[in-house]
Order: structure tokens, then sequence, then C-alpha cells
């Protein structure tokens, strides 16, 4: 079960890469980063199975920090909107070489 | 491992990966955000299946109750529920990147499977489950003390800089 | 399960103490007394504490032996080193951030506040030794720096860099921690010293091995900005307060540095045939893009941004050549880098008129006639970049300690020191071409007059160059000091398997 449990958590990765590679809109960037992140936490889970729990000790620790990430984010996602008027990262053209 | 769990692990992660390439191909957030929600919940089911009921719990408390409440508020508060007009994927450039990344880092991540076949050979013994909490617990506050201390210098920074960001700009 | 050693734990982990009780007070001064001079107080604080971190360091390097560190902390020259050196480069980027706040009119207390949590997560960096710990300390560092890229809240520009950078961030997050789970399931480890030595006994699940120390070595090319992950850099650099881009570009690549140098050097050594062509790969590359891009541009601070993700190659080049020698140089390198750095951006922040503008080469013109020491400071920081012998001072025999290190890898790398050598040629080209302006061409006429540059700023512009000038002279005090900083890993001379191709 463990074996199956890292392919499920390798293909929630790269489903969450293909979306943080694809997608413009800031938000939906976002929350594949955080799909990402899930699919971390659900290796660790299934390798502290193995090896102890520690695995799951840096599961809640990534979950804490998550949620720091994602309060820093969404207000920076805010500001961007103030200036912007918009989430899609592809109208952000300030910052040009 | 009886039958009926393996039967409910593969139930779980089904609904895991269908979730998540729902979520993903969604075009508005809160649509979106709704699927990543439900992948949520199915990866918490999983992480009760694989003995981590405790962590499976907190799954739900923070990851789809608190932080998923989050992104949706931010969209609610934006007024971006609706998907807009103009697409919100990358051109053809962008997507064929997007899948060859894609294809490479599985390609890796599952090679790295090979050798698997030692893993059930080391699957410890079942731990007991009369009590969730305390084989975290202990771990967390005896040798990740220090991790733990740090947690709250971390979320001390993401306090001041929420506050800073987003406090209405005062006129001095 | 052992009963956690409290004050023995709070001696190693002394300085993240000061500096994050630092950061708490400065936020404290920040809302207490009179309104007028609060921000003031609270970065005077923010200063001291600073202080305070690089004598604490130096007392630890220079008093008794060290005592070993534990599985968590290390206690080694190379964690003392480089806390001083990272709360030395705390301190200067509260005082440009606080001037340059101040000519913006938004000088206000959570920025040095926010510097010195920054701080905190840099300093553990230098010691770490767990996964764990690595992975919150990578996360304080990059928090806080998200934050203060967008603590101007009326800039567009730093709005956009500062969402750009945490996006590809967090996403650089992902990858690093997916390696570390991956790493953790095929040694059974969190402890760079269990990883260490469960590799080195044969890994039962090697190809979960392969993929994790791939994705964590993706995650650390990012935070350092190596080639070809450096696509953030340029924009990110270019739209942060000027005062902050000088902390990111100085400290905040040394942290990454030290982590990546200690992982490598503790945990992966053994797999050194398997990792090290990526590596050599990624440095050649980083060298070449980075000066090449370089010539380009038109932006002060967009050369300096590919500037520094040059000199990310040149000190990945001392990481590759994976000896004493190589850690030496490296610390060497990160100590002439971060003078240069922090003297080059004061003078940018003497020279800012409070807005958002880009500063061009224009900016520089007559440099010589408005600010004479200023532009011998900036001539001697740049040149010292360059790598210039004599007027570029220490900045000279960090490239020769690099150069050094690696024709004397365990396997030489001549074809890395041509690289260096030449690419350090093509820098001249930008390098000269933004000390030219300040020197040859007479002041332009400014849009918006430039007020006086405040005393500490000067100040520390000067201090870099003459610092940079004195260790130009002297430099085999910095290399005794290098020379005692490398990591334990290091101690017992070069065991590093022969198995690298040159």
């Amino acid at each position: 079960m463990i074996s199956e449990a890292l392919v499920v958590s390798a293909v929630l990765f790269v489903i969450g890469t293909i979306g943080v590679l694809t997608r413009k809109n800031a938000i939906v960037l976002f929350m594949c980063v955080e799909l990402m992140l899930n699919a971390v936490n659900l290796s660790f889970v299934a390798l502290s199975k193995l090896h102890g729990n520690a695995g799951q000790v840096f599961v809640i620790l990534v979950m804490t920090v998550a949620a720091a990430e994602a309060a820093i984010g969404l207000a920076l996602v805010i500001a961007v909107f103030r200036h912007f008027g918009t989430v899609d990262l592809s109208s952000l053209r300030l910052l040009k070489g | 491992m009886s039958d009926l769990s393996r039967y409910f692990f593969y139930l779980f992660s089904l609904l895991t990966i269908g979730s998540a390439l729902a979520f993903v191909t969604r075009k508005g957030p809160v649509p979106a955000a709704l699927w990543l929600v439900n992948t949520m919940f199915a990866l918490s089911g999983l992480y009760v299946l694989l003995d981590a009921p405790f962590v499976g719990a907190v799954q739900v408390l923070v990851y789809a109750g608190a932080i998923m409440v989050v992104f949706v508020f931010v969209v609610m508060l934006l007024n971006l529920g609706r998907a807009g007009d103009r697409p919100d994927l990358r051109g053809i450039g962008g997507q064929l990147t997007a899948g060859v990344v894609g294809a490479a880092l599985l390609a890796l991540l599952l090679a790295a499977r090979r050798g698997d076949a030692v893993l059930p050979a080391l699957v410890p013994s079942s731990t007991s489950t009369s009590n969730v909490v305390e084989p975290v617990a202990q771990l967390l506050f005896t040798d990740y003390l220090l991790a733990f201390e740090l947690t709250s210098i971390v979320l001390l920074t993401a306090l001041v800089g929420a506050v800073v960001l987003a406090k209405r700009r005062t006129a001095a | 399960m052992n009963a956690p050693n409290v004050s023995g734990m709070l001696m190693l982990i002394l300085p993240e103490v000061v500096l994050s009780v630092g950061a708490m007070i400065t936020l404290l001064l920040g809302v207490s007394g009179a309104d007028a001079g609060r921000s003031h107080r609270a970065a005077m604080a923010a200063l001291a504490t600073a202080v305070v971190g690089v004598v604490l360091a130096i007392g630890m390097l220079t008093g008794a032996p060290l005592a070993p560190g534990t599985t968590f902390i290390a206690n080694d020259g190379f964690r003392w080193t480089l806390t001083a050196l990272l709360c030395a480069g705390t301190g200067a980027a509260v005082v440009l951030t606080e001037a340059y706040d101040r000519r913006a009119g938004v000088a206000r207390a959570e920025t040095p506040a926010l510097l010195l949590l920054a701080a905190t997560g840099m300093t553990l960096l230098t010691a770490a030794r767990d996964l764990m710990v690595v992975f919150l300390g990578i996360e304080l560092m990059s928090l806080a720096t998200y934050v203060l890229v967008a603590m101007h809240r009326t800039s567009a520009r730093a709005a956009e860099a500062a969402v750009k950078y945490f996006l590809l961030g967090a996403f650089s997050t992902a990858f690093l921690l997916y390696g570390i789970a991956l790493v953790y399931g095929a040694t059974g480890s969190m402890q760079l010293e269990g990883i260490g030595s469960a590799v080195a006994s044969g890994a039962k699940l090697p190809g979960l091995l392969m993929a994790g120390v791939a994705l964590m070595l993706v995650g650390l090319a990012f935070k350092v900005a190596a080639a070809p992950f450096h696509l953030w850099t340029p924009d990110v650099y270019d739209g942060a307060p000027t005062a902050v881009t000088g902390f990111m570009a100085a400290s905040v690549k040394a942290a990454a540095f030290a982590i990546f140098l200690r992982i490598t050097a503790e945990a992966f050594a053994p797999l050194l045939a398997d990792w090290h062509p990526v590596l050599w790969v990624l440095a050649a590359a980083t060298m070449v893009i980075g000066n090449v891009l370089a010539l380009g541009q038109q932006q002060i601070k967009r050369v300096l941004a590919y500037s520094s993700i040059a000199h990310a190659g040149y000190l990945l080049v001392a990481v590759v050549s994976f000896s004493a020698e190589g850690a030496t140089a490296l610390v060497f390198y990160l100590v002439a880098y971060t003078l240069a750095t922090m003297g080059a951006f004061a003078v940018l922040v003497a020279l800012s008129d409070g807005t958002d503008r880009p500063l061009v080469r224009q900016d520089l013109a007559g440099l010589r006639e408005r600010h004479p020491w200023l532009a011998l400071a900036f001539a001697v920081c740049v040149l010292s970049m360059l790598g210039f012998p004599l007027a570029g001072g220490v900045g000279f025999f960090a490239k020769w300690q690099v150069l050094q290190a690696a024709l004397q890898a365990s396997v030489p790398q001549q074809t890395l020191a041509i690289v260096l050598v030449l690419s350090s040629v093509v820098s001249g080209g930008y390098y000269l071409g933004l000390i030219a302006p300040a020197f040859m061409q007479s002041p332009v006429p400014a849009a918006r007059p430039i007020p006086a540059p405040p005393t500490g700023v000067r100040a520390i512009a000067i201090a870099c160059a003459v610092v940079v000038l004195v260790l130009g002279v002297l430099p085999s005090s910095l290399t005794r000091l290098a020379q005692r900083s490398a990591p334990s890993a290091f101690a017992g001379g070069p065991t590093v398997a022969t198995t690298i191709q040159p």
C-alpha cells in the first residue's frame, strides 16, 4: 500500500506542476502549489509508515507553514489586484528588461 | 491489511486523482477551489488508511477547513468568481513546455519506484492505534521541539506580513 | 526518545534567539511611544540586535574551542563565520532600508522587524543539520523576504515583483519538500548525518534516493538562482525596493549557499559521482548566462541581478570542487561578495529619489563631481565584483581562491576554471559600463532633486569599500578565517570519493 500511495502522490505532484506551468490566474496557480504540497504530504505519511513517525511530524509542520504561506500569498494577490485590477499574471508587464 | 481497507484505499486513491484532475481543468477559481477541497478530503481518507488518523483529522481541519476557506474568501472578496473573458491558460508554447516537464517529472518519479519490491519487506508491524495523538506528539515535543518552536516564529512572520500588506493605507 | 537538553540547545541557537527576540522588541517599539521617531527607534533596536549577533558569533569563533554540535544544529567555524557575515549584512540592510523608506515616505517599524526575522531563518540555515530545520529556515527567510519586497505599497512594480517571487518561491519549495520526502523514504532519516551514513552504506531504495536528490537540487538551485532556474531573479531584483534588493542579492543568496554546501557535504557526499556532473553543468551555464545577459541590460538593478546570477555560478564552482579548499573558497567568496554588493547597493540607495523609477546608467553620470567619495566607493565595490587586481581589493583574491580550489580538486576542473576566467573577462564589459558614467560624464540635472544621502548610508558605502581594499592588501587574514570555517564534514581532509569525472 505504501508503494501505491507513492504513485498517487507522484501523479498528484505532476498534476500540480502542470497546473502551475499552464495557468495564468495567480490564485489558481497558488492552489496548484497547494496541491503539490498535499502530494508531498501523502508521500511523507506513506513513508512514515515505513520509518516511524518523523514523517507525520513533518506533515504537521508543512501544514503550519502552508497556512503561513497562504496568509502572505493571498495578501500579495490582493496587493496586486489593487494595483492592476486583475490577478492574471500575463497582464503584469511592468518589469521588463 | 484486510481486503476491505485495501478496497477503500483504491477508492480514495481514485477519488483523489479524479478530483485533482477536475480541479486542474476547471476554468473558474471557485469550482477549482471546491474540487481541491474534495481532493483534500479524499487525501485525509488515505491518511487514515495509512495509519495516520491524527494527520487525517488535521488535514480536514487545517487544509480543507481553514486554508481553502481563505482562498475562496479572497476569490469572493476580489469578485473573481466568474471565469473571465480572457482564457486562463498560457499559449501553446507554455502548454507544450508544461507537458514536457510534466512527462519528464512523472517518468523520473515512476522510475524511482524501481526497487519497490523491497518495500513490503520493510513494513514494520502496525502501530497500536489506541492513542492516535501520542506517537506524533511525543516526537514533536521532544526530538523536534526546536522545529516546533520555529513554527511559532514562522507564524509570527506571516502575521506581521499579512497585517502590513493588507492593512488599509493610513494618511500619515 | 531523549528528553531534550534545553540549555545546551539554547546555547547552540543563541543567535536565533537573540535575533527573534530583537524582532519582537522592534515590533513593540514600533507601536509604543510618540508617533514621531517610532520607526527610527525600531530601526535602531534592530541594528543593535544585528550588532549583538555579530559580536556573539565572533565571540564564539575566537573563544574556547567549539564543542561538537548536535544532530540538529552544527557548532563549527562555518556556522559562526557565516552567522557573523549574515548578521552584519542584516545590520547594513536595516540602515539602508530605513534611509530608503524614509525618502519614499513609508518608513515603518515592520521593515526592520522582518529583516531580523529573515535573518533568524538565514543564520539557522548556516547551522541546520536536520531537514525539518532546513525547511523551516528556508521558509522563515523566504516568507519575510516576500513581504519585504512588497513593503512599498504604492508601488505597482514592487507588487508585481513580490507576487512573482512568491509564486516561484512556493513552487520551488514544493520541489525541495518532495525531494526531502523521497530522501527520507530512501534513507529513513531526516538528519544530514543519518542520511550520509545511510547513503554510504548503500541505500535500500536507490531509485527513490536518486529522485529525491534530484528534486532537492532543483529546489536549492531555484533558491540560489542558478541557471536555468534563474528566470525570476531579474524581475524580482528590479521591482523590489533598492535596499531590499541589496539584502536579497547579498545575504539571502549567502544563506542559500551555506545550506547548499552543508547538505551536499554532509548528506550527499557518497553520491558525489551522481550529482557532480549535474552541478558542473549548472555552474558553467550559470556563469555564462548571467554574464552574457547582463551585457544587454540598461537598468542598473537588472545589470546587478544578472551579475548576481553570474556570482552564483562562481560560487557553484566552489561547491563543485567539493573539498576543504572549495569550502574555504566559498566562505572567502561570500565575504568578499557581501561586502561589494552591500557597498554598491548603498550607493544606489543614496542616489534614489524616493520613487520606484528604475535607475539607469545616466543616473550615475557625474557622480564623481556630486559625491566624490561615493563615486570612489562604488568604483571599488564594482571592481571587486569584477575581480580586478589591486583596485578591486579582495574581489580578485576571492576569484583566485575559487580558481585554486577548482584546479586543486581531487579531479581538477580545468574546463570550469577556463569558463570562469573567460566569463569574468566578459563581465568587464558591463561592470566598466557601470563605472564609466560616474567618472567620464558630467552630471545630468535630475527630474526630482535628490536630497543629500544620510550619514548611515554613506558610512556603509565607504566602510564596505575600505574593508574591500584592506582585505585586498591583507587577504591572508581572511584566508585563515575561511580555512577555519570549512564545515566539519571536510575537517578530515579530502575524504571525497575519487570517482568524479573531469
